[in-house]
C-alpha cells in the first residue's frame, strides 16, 4: 500500500493465464490457495515457466520449473541478490524506473553488498539459480509475481513485501495485463473486510483515521464526531491486555485462541478479561472463554451482502437458508445490541448499508447492487456506475503524461534481519508452519468433513533429521520452543531439508502449533512471525492426548449447560 | 504436477537402464539417486514442450522392458521421478501398450501371430501343438497369441524376445512349433539367421523397379553402396531447387499418400510450410500395423537410406528442425537397420548441423511403438511420441496446425516419403507420367494369403487385381480362390469374380472398395471365412483404444453378434437380427468415431456380408 497508494493485489486471476512467468515466493498455492491455482494451471499448461521460492519444496513446488529453497527469512538478501543481478546484467526497465518510480539510486547502493556469491551465502540458494531467476524475471513478457504467508508471516513481512515490490518496479513487471504483483488472500473476504474499514487504521475505501477530510465525510453522513485517534491492531490488542487497560473484548468472526501466535498467552489475557463477547457461527475455542456468546448467521448462507475476493471484485451474497435457533444476522446483532446501549438505529437491508458505502467510498461507488447483479462482480475502483472496470492497478505508472501517471512508486529500502527466534544448542531446529490442501485455517470449518487425503496433525521432519534422531514414520515426538511443546507423530517429508521441520496449523484441538510460535510481530502489520520458530524434537512415550474435536467439545460443553445458555441469551 | 510416490524401489538392473536411456543419474535425491546437499536447496520440473523431458516416457518403459522383460512398480516410480511425471501416469503409458508388461514374466517371450495372412497358412496348426507341447497361450507358458507381426509373406510368423543387456529380437517365418520351442529354451540366439532382407521382394533385382530398386543389389548397411547406386541425388537437387520448388514440385507430381488415407502429400508440405510457428517437425510413420501390411519393413530392411534422405528432403522442404520415425515395436531389424543408416548419415554431414553447406540443421530421432495399432492413426503417434497413450486427438486442429508437441507436423507414410527422391530426380512431369491420371507413381502392394510366391510388389498404377495375384504366381496349385481381402482389416472382401478391378485410387473407389495401405490377402477355398472375420472383429475389439464411446462399445459388440452369428447359422431369424444389430453398430461406429479405426472397424465384416454373403442365415 505504501508504495502504490492502495492495499491489494495488483492483477486479475485471468491475467495469470496469460502470464510467461509466474514466481511463487513464500506460496504454497498448490495446497493453500487451489482455486488460484487452477488460474495459474492454465498458465502452465500454455507453456508458462514457473520459480518456487520457498524453504520447502511443498506441493506448489512440484509444479515450478525451478525450486528455490532458501533459508528461513532471508527472503529480503535474496531480493537484494535478485535485484543487483538485474542491474549488473543491464536488465533494467530504464524508461519505467526513470518515470514511474523514485529512490533508485538508495536501492542501487542498498543492494550493491549482494553479489551472487554473498546471496547464495546468506541464502542457501545456488548462485547459478539466483541468476537465472533474475534474467528471466526481467526478460519475462509478462511475469507474476506471488506470495502469501511465507512472505508477511514473519517480523518484518512488511519489509518483506516491499523487496518483492522493488523487483516489480526495476523491471516493470506491474501495471500491464499479465504482468503484476499478486498477494494471494487466504480467506474469501480477506480483501473485503480491509476495503470496509477493519483495519485500525482506515475507514471505509482505504480513506485514512487520520485525515480531517476524510473524517468529517463520515461524520456528516453518521451524524457523530469521530475519535481521530487510530484504534488497536490485534497484537496492539494483546499488549493492552497485558498491561491491563484493555479490559472488555468483542470478538467476531475469530478464533485467536487457536489462530494467533503463543496461545498459552491468548488463552491467559481472554481469561483474565472483565467481559468477554464472542460471536460467531460455531462454539470455537474462544467463545468457550466468553462470557457471552452471540450464534450469528453464515455470512456465505444465510445472510445477504458482498465478498471481495483477492483481485477486489466485489460479489453479492445471497441468503439461502434460514439461520438455525436463534443465530441472527451480524447487522440485526449489532442494531440490537447499539439499543441496549441507548440507541435506536433504523432496521436496514445489506443493500441500504451498501448504498451507504458506496456514498462515502469514491472506489465503490459505482457498484450497485444492480451493477453487480448484471456483471457478476465488478472490481473496485470503480467510481462510475458506467464507468470501465480496472482488471489490473497502477496502470498509470505507464501513462507517458506526467500528470496522468501521478505519484511516483517509491522503492523501499529494507534490512535483511534474520528471524527474532533464534537458532541455539537448545533450540537447534527451524520450525515453520502453514496449510494443507484438505483443511481450513484452524479447522472450524473444515474438520467436520471426512477427507481421504487428510494427513492430521504430524510433524514433517527432513529424511536425514529422522535418522539422525531415530525417529521412525508415525513415531509420536515432543517438539518444544522457548514458549511451549506440543506431542504429534512424525511424518517423513523429503521437501525438507535437514534442520528444517513443518507443521501445520489446521489441528489446533490435536496438537497446537501455535504453542510453539512466537509472537514477534511487524511493526506495520502487525503480523506475526509464524513461519520462523526455534524448535527442538525429542522421541516421546508420552501417548497423544485424547482426541478432542470441536464436536467432541461442543457436546461436553452442551452436557454442561454453557453453550445452550449462551444460545438462549442470544 | 503432484508427484506421489510408493515406496517400491526398482532394481539396480532396472535403475541402470533407464538411468542409461536418460542420460546418467540425474539430479541426485529427486531423481532416486542418493540425496545430497544440493537435493536441499534446488529441484528442476520440467513439463512442457521443450523444456519437458515426458517425452521420454515410452522410451524409458522400453528400455526396462527390453532389459529386465516387464516393468515393476519401483521401475515405474523411478520413470516418475527421473521425468516429473506421476507413477501412476506412467502406469497408464505402460499399461496401453501390448509389448510392454507390468506384470513379472519370463524373460523369454515369443508372441505367434495369428493374424489373417497367418490363418490362413496354418498358425492354428502350430499354436495347437504349442498348446499340446507348452500349455495354453499366456506368461506362464511364455508364448502368446500375437496380431500382425508383418511378416505375412513368411507366413505363419512369430517374434521371439529375450529380454537382457543387450535384448534379442528375432522374427521368425516360418515358424514352426520347433523353431518356437527352441526360442523358449535357448533363446533366440540358437535360432538359424533371419531370412535377409531381399527374401521378401521376389521382384528383386528386375529392371524397371523405382522404390525397390536398391533391394537385394546394395548392403542396406553402408550408406557407400547406397550412394553408388544414385544415392542422396534427390537431395543435392532438392537443394538446388530450393524449399518453395521442391514443395511445388511435389505437388505437381501429385503424390497421393500411400498409408491409407490417399492425401495430396505436397499440399499438406506447403500448408504446414505456411505456418508462422516453429519449431516445425516431420514424422514418419512406420507403424506399419494395418494387418497383412508389410511393405515398409521391406524397404526399411532393404534400403533404409532411402527413407533418411526422403526425410531429410521433406524436412529441408517445409523448414523442420527435427524429423521422428515412428516404427513399430515388432521390427527389430528395422530398427537396427535404421539407427546404423541415421549413424552413418551423421558422420558423412548428411544429418546434424549446416547440412551439405545450406546452413540448415536437421536431425532424426527413431521413436519405438510399443505394440499399439492404434498408433498408426497420425494423431495418436503424436501422443505416443509426446510420452502418453496412443489416443488420437480430435481435429481440428490438423498436424499442420498443431500437431507433435502442439507444433506445425507433416506425418507422411515411409513409403510416401520414398517416392520423393523420385520425383527429386526425374522432375514432377515424368513422375506424373507414371501410372494413371489420378494416381500417379509407382505402388508397392503387400501380396500375402495362399499365393505361390507372396512378398512386396511394385507396379506402376494401374495393374488390376488379377494381374497382382499373378505377379506373385497365382493362387496355390489345386485350389480355389475365395475371396480377397484388398486394404487389410479395415478394408474390404472382394469376391473371385471381381479381379478386373484395376488398383488405382479412382478404380477401387469406383468399385466400392479401398487400397488401404496395399494388401492383397488372397484367401483360397481352404480357409474359414467366418472364422477370419471373427479375427477381423476381435482384432478391432482389441486395438480400439477405449477413449470414445462409439468405438469402444461398437466394436464389443460387434464381436458378440459376430460369435452368436457363427454359432446359431440355422436360426434364421436370429441371424436376420444380429446382421441388423451389426449394420446398426457398424453405421453408429462409422459415424461418430473419433478416429479412422472406429469408422472402419465394420468395413471388412459389411463387406463380408454384401459382398460375399457369408453371413446369410441359409448358408
Amino acid at each position: 500500500m505504501h508504495v502504490f497508494g492502495a492495499g491489494g493485489g495488483t492483477s486479475s486471476y485471468r491475467e495469470i493465464e496469460d502470464a510467461d512467468l509466474i514466481v511463487f515466493w513464500g506460496s504454497n498455492a498448490r495446497e493453500a490457495h487451489p482455486i488460484f491455482f487452477h488460474h495459474a494451471l492454465k498458465a502452465i499448461n500454455k507453456g508458462a515457466k514457473v520459480y518456487a521460492v520457498d524453504p520447502r519444496r511443498s506441493k506448489t513446488a512440484e509444479w515450478a520449473d525451478t525450486w528455490l529453497g532458501l533459508d528461513v527469512g532471508t527472503d529480503i538478501a535474496l531480493a537484494y541478490g535478485i535485484g543487483r543481478e538485474i542491474i549488473h546484467a543491464g536488465l533494467v526497465n530504464e524508461a519505467f524506473v526513470a518515470n514511474a518510480s523514485s529512490g533508485f539510486d538508495e536501492y542501487f547502493a542498498a543492494c550493491e553488498r549482494w553479489t551472487l556469491e554473498a546471496t547464495s551465502r546468506e541464502t542457501g540458494v545456488p548462485a547459478h539459480l539466483i541468476r537465472e531467476l533474475a534474467h528471466d524475471y526481467a526478460k519475462a513478457g509478462r511475469a507474476q509475481l506471488c506470495w502469501t504467508l511465507g512472505i508477511t508471516e514473519h517480523h518484518n513481512g512488511t519489509d518483506n513485501v516491499r523487496a518483492l515490490c522493488n523487483l516489480a518496479l526495476l523491471t516493470g513487471q506491474v501495471g500491464r495485463w499479465g504482468a503484476g504483483l499478486v498477494p494471494i488472500r487466504g480467506q474469501n473476504n480477506v480483501q473485503g473486510g480491509g476495503d470496509m474499514g477493519a483495519i485500525p487504521k482506515n475507514l471505509p475505501g482505504f480513506q485514512d483515521v487520520g485525515n480531517p477530510d476524510h473524517r468529517a465525510k463520515f461524520e456528516r453522513m453518521w451524524g457523530v464526531p469521530l475519535p481521530a485517534k487510530y484504534g488497536l491492531t490485534l497484537s496492539e490488542m494483546m499488549e493492552a491486555m497485558d498491561e491491563g487497560h484493555l479490559t472488555s473484548v468483542y470478538i467476531i468472526g475469530e478464533n485467536p485462541v487457536q489462530s494467533d501466535a503463543d496461545t498459552t498467552a491468548v488463552a491467559r489475557r481472554l481469561r483474565g478479561l472483565d467481559h468477554l463477547v464472542v460471536q460467531d457461527i460455531f462454539l470455537t475455542k474462544t467463545a468457550t472463554f466468553a462470557d457471552v456468546v452471540l450464534p450469528s448467521a453464515a455470512a456465505w448462507c444465510e445472510s445477504e451482502g458482498t465478498f471481495t475476493n483477492s483481485e477486489r471484485r466485489v460479489q453479492r451474497v445471497r441468503k439461502a437458508l434460514d439461520a438455525p435457533g436463534t443465530a441472527k444476522d451480524d447487522i440485526e446483532i449489532i442494531r440490537l445490541i447499539a439499543q441496549r446501549l441507548g440507541h435506536v438505529w433504523p432496521i436496514q437491508t445489506a443493500e441500504d448499508i451498501w448504498d451507504e458505502l458506496r456514498a462515502l467510498s469514491p472506489a465503490h461507488h459505482g457498484m450497485t447492487y444492480r451493477v453487480l447483479e448484471e456483471r457478476g462482480g465488478v472490481q473496485w475502483p470503480f467510481p462510475d456506475e458506467d464507468g470501465p472496470e480496472s482488471p489490473f492497478l497502477h496502470g498509470r505508472l505507464w501513462e507517458g503524461d506526467p500528470e496522468k501517471r501521478g505519484r511516483r512508486a517509491p522503492f523501499g529500502i529494507a534490512e535483511h534481519r534474520l528471524p527474532v527466534d533464534k537458532l541455539d544448542d537448545a533450540f537447534p531446529l527451524r520450525l515453520t508452519t502453514g496449510r494443507r490442501l484438505t483443511d481450513y485455517n484452524t479447522g472450524v470449518q473444515s474438520g467436520g468433513f471426512n477427507s481421504p487425503i487428510r494427513l492430521g496433525a504430524c510433524v514433517d521432519l527432513s529424511p536425514e533429521d529422522m535418522a539422525r534422531l531415530g525417529i521412525n514414520e508415525g513415531e509420536v515426538v515432543k517438539v518444544s520452543s522457548r514458549r511451549g511443546s506440543v506431542l504429534a507423530p512424525a511424518r517423513r517429508d523429503p521437501g525438507l531439508r535437514p534442520g528444517l521441520l513443518f507443521m501445520a496449523c489446521n489441528f489446533p484441538d490435536e496438537m497446537d502449533t501455535n504453542a510453539l510460535t512466537i509472537e514477534a510481530n511487524d511493526p506495520i502489520s502487525k503480523t506475526a512471525e509464524f513461519k520462523a520458530t526455534a524448535v527442538r524434537v525429542e522421541k516421546s512415550n508420552e501417548a497423544l492426548p485424547e482426541e478432542d474435536g470441536i464436536a467432541d467439545f461442543i457436546d461436553r460443553e452442551r452436557r454442561n449447560g454453557a453453550f445452550v445458555a449462551a444460545q438462549e441469551e442470544g | 504436477m503432484d508427484l506421489k510416490f510408493s515406496d517400491a524401489e526398482p532394481s539396480a538392473e532396472e535403475r541402470d537402464a533407464i538411468d542409461r536411456r536418460l542420460g546418467g543419474p540425474g539430479e541426485g535425491g529427486w531423481h532416486g539417486g542418493a540425496r545430497d546437499e544440493q537435493d536441499h536447496r534446488r529441484a528442476h520440473t520440467g513439463r512442457l514442450g521443450t523444456r519437458s523431458r515426458r517425452h521420454l516416457v515410452m522410451e524409458a518403459l522400453h528400455a526396462v522392458n527390453d532389459r529386465v522383460g516387464w516393468i515393476s512398480p519401483g521401475a515405474l516410480n523411478h520413470i516418475g521421478k527421473r521425468l516429473s511425471v506421476s507413477p501412476a501416469d506412467v502406469y497408464s503409458v505402460a499399461t496401453f501398450y501390448a509389448l510392454f508388461s507390468t506384470n513379472p514374466r519370463p524373460k523369454r517371450i515369443v508372441h505367434v501371430c495369428t493374424d489373417i495372412a497367418c490363418m490362413a497358412r496354418g498358425s492354428q496348426a502350430v499354436c495347437d501343438s504349442l498348446e499340446e507341447r507348452l500349455g495354453p497361450a499366456g506368461v506362464a507358458s511364455g508364448w502368446k497369441h500375437s496380431p500382425c507381426l508383418g511378416l505375412c509373406e513368411r507366413a505363419p510368423a512369430a517374434l521371439a524376445v529375450e529380454a537382457g543387456d543387450p535384448p534379442r529380437e528375432h522374427l521368425i517365418g516360418a515358424a514352426g512349433e520347433d523353431e518356437i520351442v527352441m526360442a523358449l529354451n535357448a533363446g533366440p540366439a540358437a535360432l538359424a539367421a533371419e531370412a535377409p532382407p531381399v527374401m521378401a521382394v521376389p521382384q528383386a533385382g528386375q529392371a524397371g523397379l523405382m522404390l525397390l530398386r536398391r533391394i537385394g543389389r546394395v548392403d542396406p548397411e553402408s550408406i557407400d553402396d547406397y550412394l553408388a547406386s544414385e544415392g542422396y541425388v534427390g537431395l543435392r537437387r532438392a537443394i538446388e531447387m530450393g524449399p518453395a520448388q521442391v514443395i511445388s514440385e511435389v505437388k505437381q507430381s501429385r503424390l497421393m499418400g500411400r498409408g491409407g488415407a490417399a492425401f495430396p502429400a505436397g499440399i499438406k508440405w506447403e500448408s504446414t510450410a505456411k505456418q508462422p510457428a516453429t519449431p516445425r517437425y516431420l514424422v514418419c510413420n512406420a507403424d506399419e500395423s494395418e494387418p497383412g501390411t508389410f511393405k515398409d519393413r521391406a524397404l526399411l530392411e532393404g534400403d533404409p537410406f532411402a527413407l533418411i534422405e526422403s526425410m531429410t528432403i521433406a524436412g529441408y522442404a517445409i523448414g523442420a528442425e527435427r524429423g521422428y520415425i515412428y516404427l513399430r515395436g515388432e521390427y527389430p531389424r528395422a530398427y537396427r537397420m535404421l539407427s546404423n543408416a541415421i549413424g552413418r548419415a551423421r558422420e558423412r554431414g548428411f544429418l546434424g548441423a549446416d547440412i551439405l553447406g545450406t546452413g540448415w540443421s536437421y536431425d532424426l530421432e527413431i521413436r519405438r511403438g510399443a505394440g499399439a495399432y492404434i498408433c498408426g492413426e497420425e494423431t495418436a503417434i503424436f501422443n505416443s511420441i509426446e510420452g502418453y497413450r496412443g489416443e488420437p486427438r480430435s481435429k481440428p486442429p490438423f498436424p499442420f496446425e498443431a500437431g507433435l508437441f502442439g507444433k506445425p507436423t507433416v506425418v507422411n507414410n515411409v513409403e510416401t516419403l520414398c517416392n520423393v527422391p523420385l520425383i527429386m530426380q526425374i522432375g514432377a512431369g515424368q513422375y506424373a507420367k507414371i501410372g494413371t491420371e489420378g494416381s500417379t507413381g509407382p505402388k508397392l502392394f503387400c501380396v500375402s494369403g495362399n499365393l505361390v510366391r507372396p512378398g512386396v510388389y511394385e507396379v506402376p498404377f494401374g495393374a488390376t487385381l488379377a494381374e497382382i495375384l499373378e505377379l506373385a504366381g497365382g493362387i496355390t496349385p489345386g485350389r480355389k480362390l475365395q475371396a480377397v481381402l484388398l486394404g487389410g482389416a479395415a478394408g474390404v472382401f472382394v469376391r473371385a469374380d471381381e479381379l478386373d478391378i484395376p488398383l488405382t485410387f479412382e478404380g477401387v473407389r469406383a468399385n466400392n472398395a479401398t487400397l488401404g495401405s496395399g494388401v492383397v490377402l488372397a484367401l483360397d477355398d481352404s480357409v474359414d471365412l467366418p472364422a477370419v472375420l471373427l479375427r477381423i472383429a476381435r482384432f478391432f475389439r482389441d486395438e480400439s483404444c477405449g477413449q470414445c464411446v462409439p468405438c469402444r462399445v461398437g466394436t464389443v459388440r460387434q464381436e458378440e453378434a459376430l460369435l452368436r452369428l457363427l454359432r446359431n447359422r440355422h436360426d434364421r431369424a436370429a441371424a436376420q437380427g444380429d446382421v441388423g444389430l451389426l449394420r446398426d453398430v457398424g453405421l453408429v461406429m462409422k459415424d461418430s468415431s473419433i478416429c479412422g479405426l472406429g469408422q472402419a472397424a465394420w468395413n471388412a465384416v459389411e463387406s463380408a456380408i454384401d459382398r460375399l454373403g457369408i453371413l446369410e442365415a441359409n448358408k
